[in-house]
């Protein structure tokens, strides 16, 4: 499954300044796993050493927070955007 | 050529009276308006009643009153102007309108409640006047406006277009938290502060602004720290908090205190390029730790101070934060509660995402202990809870 996934501003570099990547799998995990694949260095600033989502680093599905959905196991189909939405706090 | 008798002679037959004891019967459903001139609505009016002099009411009255099978009293000081008016709301397409006999005088002789309404002075009206002109405003709005309180944590990037703007718009108390003076490196993007405030507490530096835009503003300064020893003394009493801190213990801290107090949080966060604002309403909508259960390690998070900031950013999402307070302080269209509005400025972009109540919250969860407020360690845990996780981690 084709499936795009957003880069929030502060880990473009880690894609070469891409906004989006366009990565495969059937599931949140997987696309994540993909990006981290094509673009290593992802991995680690979104999964902690269990492989659960680190719990500052929000992941919608569409509009929807994974947390509240099947976690990284939710499915995604083609065309889904996955949008990686980290923790601010600057003022 | 009909005189004036005439003309009311032939207004009456077209139109329905009420007497001032019928028409108290009808205050619960029927909407009074009041038709008179503004130095007789401001020597006393019904309660709850909509003021539009009878010169503006073709012009004004669908917009106040869209509904045109509202059921509606209309009242001037004696009953005549009423009756042309009521007449004039027939043609409208108005179904049930009604004129009140012998008016406010009677009503008020027959021992009727009446009050003296709030009003604004002739300055204010024309300073506010363009609220005044908006339907969802008006000056029932810009007095709650007048009467409201709102405390700014921060008078820095967000906390700077956040106080201009409130200020301006007449939020009649607006108290200041911040520790800071003003150096040259804010004035990039603070704009409550300038070149000769260098080296002044930016509380101080944020009145003087604030007062020379709107002296009916109450600039309230707080020039501490905010922590666990003061935060719900400093927070009490206010209606809406907008946080601009740069930092997460703060925003934990805030977000504790603010349930504990039941005042809505008007958030907004910025990093570089990037911006968020959201609004959390307690136990109405998620909480701060809802959407964030946890801060990022400070590797992971590093402040503007370290990574920079475009100066505009701020006074974009600055602003959202003033409009979701307004909106708020008004009872206006859908502010920001439960969602998450995600702001990009190099691809000049805005997204919104739900934000859910977890029902496993911490603080407002269903089975969250206690809030405490205390000084919260790295992960900005509430103090209970992290008794507990020390307890089983060990």
């Amino acid at each position: 499954m084709a499936v795009t996934v957003r880069i929030p501003t502060q880990l473009r570099p880690l894609a070469g300044g891409a906004s989006e990547v366009a990565v495969n799998g059937t599931t949140v995990g997987e696309a994540l796993t993909a990006l981290d694949a094509a673009h290593p260095g992802f991995g680690e600033r979104l999964f902690d050493d269990r492989g659960g989502l680190r719990r500052f680093v929000n992941v919608f599905v569409a509009e929807e927070d994974i947390r509240f959905l099947d976690g990284v196991a939710t499915p995604v189909t083609d065309g889904t955007v996955v949008s990686v939405v980290p923790a601010v706090a600057g003022g | 050529m009909p005189g004036f008798r005439d003309l009311l002679g032939a207004t009456k037959q077209r139109i329905r009276e009420i007497d001032p004891a019928s028409a108290e019967a009808r205050l619960s459903d029927a909407t009074f308006l009041d038709v008179r001139e503004q130095d007789e609505y401001e020597q006393g009016t019904i309660p709850d009643a909509l003021f539009i002099p009878r010169g503006h009411l073709e012009a004004q009255i669908e917009n106040r009153l869209p509904d045109k099978d509202q059921p509606i009293v209309v009242y001037c000081a004696g009953g005549v102007r009423s009756a042309f008016a009521a007449d004039t709301l027939q043609d409208l397409g108005y179904t049930d309108v009604q004129s009140m006999v012998g008016g406010f005088g009677r009503w008020k002789n027959e021992g009727r409640d009446w009050i003296t309404p709030a009003v604004l002075n002739p300055e204010q009206r024309n300073r506010y006047g363009r609220h005044l002109l908006l339907p969802e405003v008006g000056e029932a709005g810009q007095q709650r406006l007048l009467e409201s309180k709102v405390l700014l944590l921060g008078a820095g990037g967000l906390g700077s277009p956040a106080a201009l703007y409130l200020a301006a718009a007449g939020v009649g108390t607006l108290g200041i938290v911040d520790m800071d003076v003003v150096d040259a490196s804010n004035l990039q993007r603070q704009i409550l502060h300038n070149v000769d405030r260098i080296g002044e507490r930016k509380v101080d530096s944020a009145k003087k602004t604030l007062t020379e835009l709107n002296p009916d503003v109450d600039v309230v300064t707080y020039d501490v720290r905010l922590g666990a020893d003061n935060v719900l003394e400093v927070i009490d009493g206010y209606d809406v908090v907008v946080d601009g801190t740069d930092n997460f213990p703060t925003r934990y801290l805030l977000n504790d205190a603010s349930l504990l107090q039941r005042i809505p949080v008007v958030h907004g966060s910025i990093f570089r390029f990037e911006g968020q604002a959201t609004v959390f309403k307690p136990y109405e909508g998620p909480c701060y730790r809802c959407l964030l259960p946890e801060p990022p390690p400070p590797e992971l998070a590093p402040s503007c101070a370290e990574a920079g900031v475009l100066g505009v950013l701020p006074g974009i999402i600055g602003s959202i934060q003033a409009l979701e307070t307004i909106k708020l302080l008004l009872d206006l269209g859908d502010p920001l509660i439960g969602r998450l509005l995600a702001y990009d400025a190099l691809e000049e972009s805005f997204r919104t995402f739900k934000v859910r109540r977890d029902p496993a919250c911490p603080t407002c969860g269903a089975d969250a202990p206690p809030i405490v407020i205390a000084e919260y360690d790295d992960l900005c845990l509430p103090h209970a809870t992290l008794v507990d996780a020390g307890a089983s981690a060990h």
